[in-house]
């Protein structure tokens, strides 16, 4: 009998090409597990509650091409450059690490290598914590990743460093119907500190997939900023995964900016395993066309005397849908926990749509946990009083929206960032005529 | 037939102060006619030819029964319990001895029943001016105030007796709001049901009395399907109160009721209920499992308010909605769920905007205490063409003791941007500053806790009638004695 071949089989058939053989034991090992556990794991449906608003039709329903080593077609990536940002810069081109694009400088408490040669030379952590915190058997994508990453870029900080200079990770898809997984490792040892800036953008690149998983492991006290733009132009999909592991003291901070895309979806998953942590998850999507972006939080509060803060403010125009779903858990043993949920809509259109599912889990009671959520339009008035003082009522409408997303960039500690971030809504919703 | 005494009234407060249990706990000494437990179509067929239905409505049943056959029992709910075998159930159960409309012929261990209740009929009559139609396990036992209602055209009567008399009203509304496929237990409900309450107000006639039914279950092992249809014909108002008690079981028992209220254009519909079934004893034994479907349809510029006082069952699975199809109309919740010992309780609301400028307000107010699981869950959803949708939604919950869980999943979903969303939930306990100010003041602990949390509920409590107000009061307290330590 010949087994039918499901649209799961035929994607991992076709990363079979992919040649891991010359890797050290541990990676194989990891890998052969992810295989496994993918056989009991299937493709998201309606059904399926962690992805009810979003369908992957899109992303499953066509067959991609894999690169198998890196190329070395130039790029001329200064315009994918945050302007007037000293940062390392680390190029990551259909999912390989590429040595020529990248600015490196050495400093004193930290090495910043590709993901691939540190595994080569199997790392002591790498090979003890590679794929601890990102479970394949919980998320298709992640054992998919784990499975096939090609690269990814390792970050590691010693005891006490605190690195001044942000360190920009641009992603870059290049090739039509190309399925690309990156790895990203974070580990951020006692009293650290690091700014890290996370950009996907494609250059041509059309329907292509890019499924990438970081892992950051937090030791008390360390602090890690992590910011993500996403800007992908024309028909992209991407699955974005983040597991983060938060130790006593710990400050975890996570922009997530979706400038477009066809489909996003960012799954962030925080384990706030350690007493007296900060994390603060905020994000901005702003959808047009058929742009379809969901975000999922989870916080799990484990541990007593922690704060946790979220903010998400959407604005959705033309066909576009915007989906949030913030969960945050509070464990029996989390007492003194304080959780804070936000998330604001703007609908531009009438064909745009936004689905918010603000949850709180909470097991213990001495506790402070709340969440708001409101899709609505700008305030009238506001507008009216614009209007009355000769703005056009255009433009008395992009400064609302203008105010309105901006509220969640204030939280971007790098200038210069924020200065691209603000430059990119002006354009959006422009403050001119 | 087992026979069991009934408590005097002195017994009953003793054993209350014994041990705190189910108030109403107590079981009532009436022959009843019970079919053998199991379910096939032909059960279904029985519970129809016993009720000497007409074949629509049979055909109704053995449709609903097809469908509940291929269904599978949905696990989504976050409650927590072992799978319920349907073939150990009796689905039908009527007291024996006929009943006439005469209230002296009425059986005395049913009044007596009755007098336990708080609801003796004479003094219902004499003094509330409330009508009861009693539902003692399944079967319409009595039915007061007929008359008077009659007068103004308004039919208040058992589902059977409704399927007899008004076979064209219940014909034409009968599973228009849930139909018979819906879900899970709406479909076993649709097969089996035993009885329920029939409602229907004519064209602007406001009802001049609370309506009110009263729910018992009474046999052991006997599920209860109850059914209500409720019909409010245009620019009438009515207001509907809706109580439930049940004597104390071992075994769990399973209700899955269904409710349908129809508010024609300019119709207003207020349905209030207290809920206080038994919810197991202290270790989480026994209980009343509490799957119910409830659905009202709103049409132009008409109403719906559902009000909610749940404190009882084991598993409380419920949640009252209303689809604002007309232009203008108005759908309103409020909700105080109390969870105690081991309960769970997954409720909330679904607010399906279809029509022009609608309007919800939903309020809910948890309380969980003990080892219990108290979930809101709700759907707030503005379709496409709901132009100047408006939805204001506030959950809180609050947190008695370290071992029991509250949570919120609210679903929010727009496709229109016209529309205003509002939607807040806090989760937090009793402020400590506020129990030392009340202890400061000569209030002891226990008395301020309900002091507190009578204020925390006053919301909804205020939009419940008089009467069912000062139970719910009582109710609120009952639950949550011993919950303090």
């Amino acid at each position: 009998m010949i087994k039918e071949l499901t649209k799961k089989d035929m994607l991992i058939e076709s990363l079979n090409e992919l040649d891991f053989s010359n890797e050290p034991q541990f990676a194989l090992d990891l890998r052969a597990n992810a295989k496994s556990a993918l056989e009991n794991l299937e493709f998201p449906t309606s059904k399926t509650e962690y992805w009810k608003y979003t369908r992957i039709g899109k992303i499953i329903n066509r067959t991609y091409g894999i690169q198998h080593e890196p190329s070395n077609s130039n790029i001329d990536i200064s315009s994918y450059l945050i302007p007037e940002l000293d940062a390392n810069i680390i190029v990551l081109v259909n999912g390989f690490y590429r040595e020529d694009l990248s600015k490196i400088e050495t400093e004193n408490g930290i090495k910043i290598s590709s993901l691939k040669s540190v595994i080569s030379q199997s790392d002591s952590f790498i090979k003890d914590h590679l794929g601890e915190i990102a479970k394949v058997e919980n998320e298709l994508f992640i054992a998919l990743n784990t499975l096939c990453f090609t690269d990814g870029v390792y970050i590691d900080l010693d005891k006490n460093a605190v690195i001044e200079k942000p360190i920009h990770i641009i992603n870059i898809t290049n090739s039509n119907n190309l399925i690309s997984n990156t790895r990203t490792i974070v580990k951020a040892h006692d009293n650290s500190s690091v700014k890290i800036l996370e950009s996907f953008v494609n250059l041509q690149g059309n329907e292509s997939f890019t499924n990438n998983v970081s892992e950051i492991f937090m030791n008390p006290n360390s602090q890690v900023e992590y910011n993500k733009i996403q800007n992908k132009e024309g028909e992209s999909y991407q699955i974005s995964t983040e597991q983060v592991y938060q130790r006593k003291d710990s400050n975890f901070t996570i922009n997530t900016i979706t400038l477009q895309g066809t489909l996003v979806r960012n799954n962030l998953n925080i384990e706030v395993q350690g007493e007296g942590c900060e994390t603060n998850l905020n994000g901005i999507y702003l959808g047009k066309d058929k742009n379809h972006i969901d975000n999922h939080t989870i916080v799990d509060h484990i541990k007593p005397n922690c704060n946790s803060n979220e903010v998400y403010k959407g604005v959705l125009d033309d066909n576009s849908v915007g989906v949030f779903n913030g969960k945050v858990f509070v464990r029996p043993d989390a007492q003194k926990t304080n959780a804070y949920q936000q998330n604001n809509n703007i609908l531009l259109n009438d064909n745009a749509v936004i689905n918010s599912k603000p949850e709180l889990e909470i097991y213990a009671n001495d506790v402070k946990c709340s969440h708001g959520s409101t899709t609505g339009q700008l305030d009238k008035e506001a507008i009216f009083y614009l209007q009355a003082r000769g703005v056009s009522k255009k433009t008395a409408t992009n400064m609302m929206i203008n105010a309105f997303v901006k509220d969640a960039t204030d939280n971007i500690s790098i200038p210069a960032l924020k200065n691209y971030i603000d430059t990119k809504i002006d354009t959006r919703f422009g403050n001119k005529n | 037939m087992k026979k069991i005494i009934a408590y005097t009234e002195d017994e009953l407060e003793k054993q209350l102060k014994e041990n705190q249990e189910y108030k109403f706990g107590f079981t009532t000494d009436i022959e009843s006619e019970v079919i053998p437990i199991g379910l096939d179509e032909d059960v279904v067929r029985l519970i129809s030819s016993k009720k000497n239905e007409p074949q629509w409505l049979l055909d109704f049943r053995l449709k609903a029964f097809a469908y509940w056959k291929t269904m599978v029992e949905k696990k989504w709910a976050h409650v927590d319990y072992p799978k319920i075998d349907f073939q150990s159930i009796s689905y039908y159960a009527a007291p024996k001895e006929k009943v006439d409309v005469n209230w002296e012929d009425v059986d005395p261990e049913l009044k007596a029943t009755m007098d336990k209740l708080g609801i003796s009929m004479d003094e219902q009559k004499s003094l509330s001016g409330v009508a009861v139609d009693f539902v003692m396990d399944s079967v319409s036992v009595k039915t007061s105030f007929k008359e008077k209602l009659g007068e103004l055209g308004i039919i208040f009567c058992s589902f059977s007796e409704a399927v007899h008399d008004h076979p064209e009203l219940v014909k034409q509304y009968l599973g228009t709001v849930v139909p018979s496929t819906d879900n899970f237990y709406a479909a076993l409900n649709s097969a089996v049901f035993s009885d329920g309450s029939f409602c229907y107000i004519p064209k602007g006639v406001r009802c001049p009395m609370e309506l009110s039914t009263y729910f018992r279950i009474n046999e052991a092992n006997t599920g209860q399907f109850e059914r209500t249809l409720l019909v409010a014909d245009e620019d009438s108002y009515v207001s509907y109160l809706e109580g439930c008690t049940a004597p104390m079981r071992d075994e769990n028992q399973l209700h899955a009721a269904v409710v349908e209220l129809i508010s024609l254009d300019g119709a207003e519909i207020k349905y209030s209920t207290v809920q206080n079934w038994y919810p197991g004893n202290k270790e989480g034994v026994g209980g009343i499992y509490n799957f119910v479907t409830k659905r009202g349809i709103c049409h132009t510029g008409s109403k719906i308010s559902w009000t909610q006082v749940e404190t009882g069952s084991a598993i409380t699975w419920k949640y009252p909605s209303c689809i604002l199809k007309g232009d203008n109309s108005i759908g309103e919740f409020f909700s105080v769920a109390v969870t105690n010992n081991h309960q769970q309780a997954d409720t909330g609301t679904k607010m399906i905007h279809l029509g022009k400028n609608t309007k919800s307000t939903v309020i809910s107010k948890g309380i969980s205490a003990g080892f219990s699981n108290n979930s809101y869950r709700g759907l707030i959803q503005i379709n496409k063409n709901a132009t100047n949708a408006r939805n204001f939604t506030q959950c809180d919950s609050l947190l008695m003791g370290d071992k029991c869980g509250a949570h919120t999943f609210p679903y929010i979903e727009v496709k229109n941007s016209t529309a205003k969303i509002e939607h807040e939930a806090t989760t937090s306990k009793i402020g400590e500053d506020q129990l030392f100010y009340c202890n400061q003041r000569g209030i002891s602990t226990e008395k301020a806790i309900n002091l507190i949390v009578n204020g925390y509920c006053k919301d909804v409590l205020n939009q419940l009638p008089m009467e069912f107000a000062v139970e719910a009061q009582k109710l609120l307290e009952i639950s949550l004695e011993g919950s303090v330590g």
